[in-house]
């Protein structure tokens, strides 16, 4: 027996606190406020500021889920056309005579079922990758609402309804009261449970997960169903925010919602990641997009700006990862050279 | 022509951190088979990677033919006419076997710029031809099996005019009767002039092919003789410094019930009829040859397969896991084939992986403890004797042996019952098989009941109580150690009983 | 040996008749449902709507070409929707600038745009290891967000276009509409480049083992920028045809075609996953959406339904793949004597 005895204490340096991604986005976030006060004398409003969460907080739901997704090792496109799907679903029962409260609850399992199904095909199908899958959901959600909608608008909701995204509590904007519960809640999850450590330990090894007794399938089907609810949150929001929908809102959400996501220092390849940086993305994201708004620059230089820092994101986050961590080969591929994902590669 | 086609004169690598080769020499000779051993870490694959370029040396010369060379990468490599073949080969499985040895260089139309098929499948025909290969040219070369893929390597490095072609682990993936073809191969390559580095872990690969043996040890070169005038003994002594006489801690252990039953085992295409037990506190080893089906009965042991039918018995009581979880909860821990990529996450620390498998007991209601994590990872990392500082070292800084420590470890922190270790010494070097060895011998003194899957004769008749021989899919006998010898588990791995039955009628 | 060779070669005859056997199928399927559309709206057998539906699967069919290129190294691009506008607003408006320009100029004006999108891509993808979803999700908005904003706001209409732009796409050269000639130029080109050429077969090659081909000394990287430069050069082409078939230039033109040409591939067996896919399959595939698209709104399916249809066929198509691997598998796993 030796006598030399293995330490229990975590390695901690100055340095390597302050030489943290979540950093940069904090510099990153007071170089956009300091640009939107330049360009506009409106911008510095606190009242203004803070009210105007609420145009961007619908889709900051969705960043959540969409980190566990991303720390898995996959991707899901499919989010806006759930949030579509949901919204349209609910906007036609409550027209047909479905009480709200029922309508919204319709919204929320609409939505969770969509995730669900994609979960479902990842889960029995394990040799399609998610890009794949979630395209395929992609149109067939949306697909299902124009069929549904056709190109109609539906909703003239309850005017409670409108107090998701108008209301205020004590002049806090109810959405950020909901927001920053969901954000602490998925945050505990993902780092303090052992939930979270499944989650990192799919995507660093999902083999050796498996192997260690992992349920990956489970694990992959709760954030599929986490993905939806939050699909669903979204929906409620954006609808109560619009006062109707249609089957082609949400365009274009699952690029933002990405890009906030790995502007947030999640790297694509997966097993790495903090909830606070996708956090503060959507801050910076949602920030820069309301101060463009107020001098009057389109949405299309938004969605270049949006598209230019998803790529930008990824860029340096692979630079300082020194291009060591190339993605693992989807299912799909290790399928394809004639072997169940179980067995071995 | 001189004598010595290829010569390495002191040289030196070293990466940060780390001295690889420290002023090691090599000398091959024109057409000889000559063996390269060492411990892991001894320096092997380093100096290989500097004959194929894929490394420079720090220092030193390199020799061709007499003639200094300098070697930039693996095109300068292959342009002076050498080729390796490894392990694992690397294809393009969804090209056909002429692709695969061509692509990039199939002679084309110099006008249409297309590419000669017939000239090239009739090339690739030949080369088959020479290697008394059983597939064709046109053949996917995802269908073909390990030993098939090597011969096309083969080919391929003879398509490239090779004149030095590197075997490393050659034989490893292979079976005894592969492993005969490709000794057959060689000494066919041998006898028409190409010379050859062989590099394997099994003596007797050596014995067989090489004329001559070079020891490296810690970076070192320790000597060249000739085989035929170095024994077993002094050859082990060379690679590891010193007489390795307690390899195999003898044992006496009170054998107890049944803990592992397993009946007529079935899973189409893989295995057939496969039955045994094992009782507490005994140590059976599966043997046989690669490809046996060995890790497939295991893996559905575990729960990581399915088995299509037969019956499966933890402590008289029927079991029938069907994912990993359930049979670790009812007490079956797997070590894993592949340690690196089945048994850890290399980016993660000590503490973190051994808890892996149990994370509930270090969560409540899901909010993990990570001071009760850490407090479990010291204990088992002291008593396993875990070379390491701190449990939050990251394991892949870990040394083979110690990372097998690890994830014995991982399995040692819930209630288990039965031991399913699968090659727990592959890849580990001499000094750390020892200590495994006692790990096993401590875990059957306490009760538990050991599975371990081998390929090596050595240990198996060292470590274990009962054999089991597996033999392409069946369960082909099953020995009392006591009683066996090499030759009746090398038998029972090549033949089966009828076979032998048959050849005594 | 013997018992693992014959399985090997077992499974080799199996993976062989099962892709004929997909192929037949398509060419089956493609059959009745023609046969199937003619009997619901007899307009559909009429020359006019072939000819329609020809000029459509060409565009699809130049772009799946692409597609194919970048589906066997193991990507995806999902900005040639966007391409296809830029590159067409591009050279309607310079048309409008430029009256009476060669439309060939046009034409190589709009490659430029797709080389220099594809470029970038190519560029990020196989410098900066980007994931090509990402990538291509990327630009895709970019390049949409420049698109409008080059026509800001407004379309640019038949009656600003020349007689010659539109030419391009109605005109026949050698009895054949132009655009079917260019398609079926293309594809005879490409069948040649992937099956007959050293580089194609090195295309094929990366998407079968990336690793593999870095080790063995083929360009990997410059092949992968150059599958995805392609890719743009063929959506730039696409881009100025479209305008010009469709007389009409608009921010929103080709919005998701990129899902259009991805059905029309997967249907055509090309794996997802890279290393696998032969030309008959594409053509196949290509026609057979392009008869959908064509025919559904002849029998009178509303347009509303086409998302819908589309994502069930990418994945139909695709759960077919699996099950037909699966399939082998199984069945080269009992071929096994154990």
């Amino acid at each position: 027996m030796s006598e030399r005895s293995i330490s229990i204490d975590r390695p901690r340096s100055l340095g390597r606190f302050f030489f943290q991604w979540e950093w940069l986005l904090v510099l990153i976030f007071v170089i956009v406020n300091v640009i939107n006060s330049a360009l506009s004398p409106f911008y510095l409003d606190v009242g203004n500021l803070v009210g105007s969460t609420n145009s961007f907080l619908d889709m900051a739901f969705l960043v959540m889920p969409m980190t566990f997704v991303i720390i898995l090792g996959n991707i899901d496109i499919s989010v806006a056309s759930t949030v579509a799907l949901s919204a349209v679903v609910m906007a036609v029962a409550f027209n047909a005579g479905l009480p709200m409260p029922l309508a919204v609850i319709l919204c929320l399992v609409v939505s969770t079922a969509c995730g669900l199904v994609n979960g479902f095909l990842l889960v029995k199908f394990k040799e399609l990758s998610a890009v794949i899958v979630t395209l395929a959901t992609m149109i067939i959600y949306r697909g299902i609402a124009y069929v549904i909608l056709e190109d109609q608008a539906a909703g003239h909701f309850p005017k409670w309804f409108s107090f998701l995204s108008w209301g205020t509590i004590a002049h806090v904007p109810f959405i950020l009261f909901v927001f920053a519960g969901c954000a602490v809640a998925f945050g505990l999850l993902l780092h303090k449970t052992s939930f979270g450590r499944k989650v990192f330990a799919m995507g660093n090894n999902l083999t050796t997960a498996r192997y260690s007794g992992i349920k990956t399938d489970s694990v992959i089907l709760v954030v599929s169903a986490l993905t939806g609810l939050m699909a669903g949150f979204t929906s409620l929001f954006l609808c109560s925010r619009m006062g109707s929908t249609r089957p082609n809102v949400a365009l274009g959400y699952e690029l933002s919602v990405i890009a906030m996501v790995v502007l947030g220092g999640v790297s694509t390849s997966g097993g790495s990641g903090r909830i606070g940086g996708p956090i503060l993305a959507v801050f910076i994201i949602g920030y820069l997009n309301y101060g463009l708004g107020l001098v009057n620059i389109t949405a299309n230089v938004l969605l270049i700006i949006v598209g230019s820092l998803l790529i930008l994101s990824v860029l340096v986050l692979n630079v300082r990862l020194g291009g060591h961590r190339r993605p693992a080969p989807p299912a799909a591929k290790v399928i394809a050279a004639g072997k169940a994902p179980d067995e071995k590669a | 022509m001189p004598e010595t086609i290829l010569e390495l004169r002191d040289i030196t690598k070293t990466f940060p951190g780390v001295r690889a080769l420290d002023g090691v020499r090599f000398e091959l000779k024109r057409g000889e088979i000559h063996a390269l051993m060492g411990e892991n870490g001894a320096g092997k694959s380093t100096l290989i990677k500097v004959i194929t370029g894929v490394y420079q040396p720090d220092s030193g010369e390199i020799l061709l033919d007499g003639k200094s060379v300098a070697i930039r990468g693996p095109l300068d490599s292959q342009r002076l006419g050498i080729a390796a073949i490894y392990q694992h080969v690397t294809c393009y499985p969804d090209l056909s076997v002429a692709e695969n040895i061509f692509i990039g260089h199939e002679k084309v139309n110099p006008v249409t710029r297309g590419i000669r098929w017939k000239e090239l499948y009739a090339r690739v025909a030949e080369l088959l031809e020479s290697l008394d290969a059983d597939f064709d040219s046109k053949a996917l070369m995802g269908n073909l099996s390990v030993a098939q893929q090597q011969i096309v390597e083969i080919a391929k490095a003879l398509s490239s005019n090779a004149r030095i072609i590197i075997m490393d682990e050659p034989t490893a993936p292979l079976t005894k009767r592969e492993s005969e073809d490709l000794y057959r191969i060689a000494e066919g390559l041998r006898d028409r002039g190409v010379s050859i580095i062989f590099i394997s872990h099994r003596l007797e690969d050596m014995y067989r092919l090489a004329s001559r043996v070079t020891v490296f040890r810690d970076a070192h070169f320790v000597g060249t003789w000739d085989v035929d005038k170095i024994s077993r003994d002094e050859l082990i002594v060379a690679m590891v410094g010193r007489s390795i006489t307690q390899l195999f801690p003898k044992r006496k252990v009170a054998i107890g019930e049944e803990a592992l039953r397993v009946e007529a085992l079935s899973r189409t295409g893989y295995f057939k009829d496969v039955s045994f037990s094992v009782r507490k506190g005994e140590i059976l080893a599966m043997t046989g040859l690669v490809g046996a089906g060995r890790t497939e009965v295991c893996e559905a042991i575990y729960g990581i397969t399915k088995a299509d039918s037969g019956r499966i018995f933890l402590e008289g009581k029927e079991l029938r896991a069907a994912h990993p979880s359930e049979a670790l909860a009812k007490g079956i821990g797997y070590l894993p084939e592949d340690r690196l990529k089945q048994g850890l996450v290399l980016e993660w620390a000590i503490a973190a992986n051994i808890t892996l498998p149990s994370l509930e007991r270090f969560s409540r209601l899901g909010w993990m403890n990570r001071r009760d994590e850490e407090l479990k990872a010291r204990e088992l990392s002291e008593r396993l004797e875990v070379k390491a500082n701190s449990v939050h070292d990251l394991v892949a800084t870990l040394s083979g042996g110690n990372q097998q420590k690890v994830i014995v470890a991982k399995l040692l922190v819930g209630d288990m019952k039965v031991f399913i270790l699968d090659e727990p010494t592959k890849g580990v070097d001499v000094g750390a098989k020892a200590a495994i060895f006692e790990i096993m011998n401590g875990l059957a003194a306490a009760g538990y009941a050991i599975v371990m899957v081998s390929s090596e004769m050595v240990e198996v008749l060292g470590m274990s109580d009962r054999i089991v021989v597996m033999r392409e899919g069946r369960v082909s006998a099953t020995l009392d150690t006591a009683s066996a010898t090499q030759e009746t588990i090398l038998s029972a791995a090549m033949t089966t009983a009828t076979a032998v039955a048959t050849e005594n009628a | 040996m013997s018992g693992e060779t014959k399985a090997g070669a077992t499974r080799a005859r199996v993976m062989r008749s099962g892709e004929s056997f997909r192929e037949l199928g398509l060419l089956v399927f493609i059959v009745l449902l023609s046969a199937a559309f003619q009997l619901r709206n007899h307009r559909f057998f009429t020359i006019a709507n072939i000819e329609d539906l020809l000029t459509n699967t060409a565009i699809l069919g130049i772009l799946a070409v692409g597609m194919m290129l970048v589906l066997i190294t193991g990507g995806i691009d999902l900005s040639i929707g966007a391409t296809i506008a830029l590159a067409g607003m591009t050279s309607a408006l310079t048309g409008v600038a430029i009256p009476n320009i060669n439309p060939f100029l046009s034409i190589l004006e709009g490659m430029a745009v797709g080389l220099v999108i594809g470029s970038v891509i190519g560029l990020l993808v196989a410098r900066f290891k980007v994931l090509p979803i990402i990538a291509t999700l990327g630009m895709m908005n970019i390049v949409r967000g420049l698109t409008y904003i080059e026509s800001k706001g407004q379309w640019v209409s038949s009656y600003q276009m020349s007689a010659k732009f539109t030419a391009l796409s109605t005109g026949t050269t050698l009895g054949v509409n132009n655009l079917v000639l260019i398609a079926v130029v293309i594809f005879a080109l490409f069948w040649y480049f992937i099956n007959h050429t050293r580089t194609g077969r090195r295309i094929y090659a990366i998407g079968s083992n990336p690793e593999a081909a870095d080790v063995s000394g083929i360009p990997r990287r410059r092949l992968l920028w150059l599958v995805y430069a392609t890719m743009g050069v063929l959506a730039g082409l696409a881009g100025v045809l479209w305008v010009s078939k469709f007389a009409s230039a608009q921010g929103d033109t080709a919005l998701g075609y990129e899902l259009n040409v991805i059905a029309a591939c997967v249907l055509g067996g090309i794996s997802i996953s890279g290393g696998s896919g032969k030309v008959s399959g594409l053509v196949l595939g290509t026609i057979l959406l392009g008869m959908l698209n064509n025919a559904l709104p002849l029998i009178n399916v509303s347009p509303f339904w086409q998302q819908f249809i589309q994502g069930v066929v990418i994945l139909a198509a695709v759960l077919t793949n699996v099950a037909v691997k699966r399939n082998n598998q199984r069945l080269a796993l009992r071929k096994r004597e154990i």
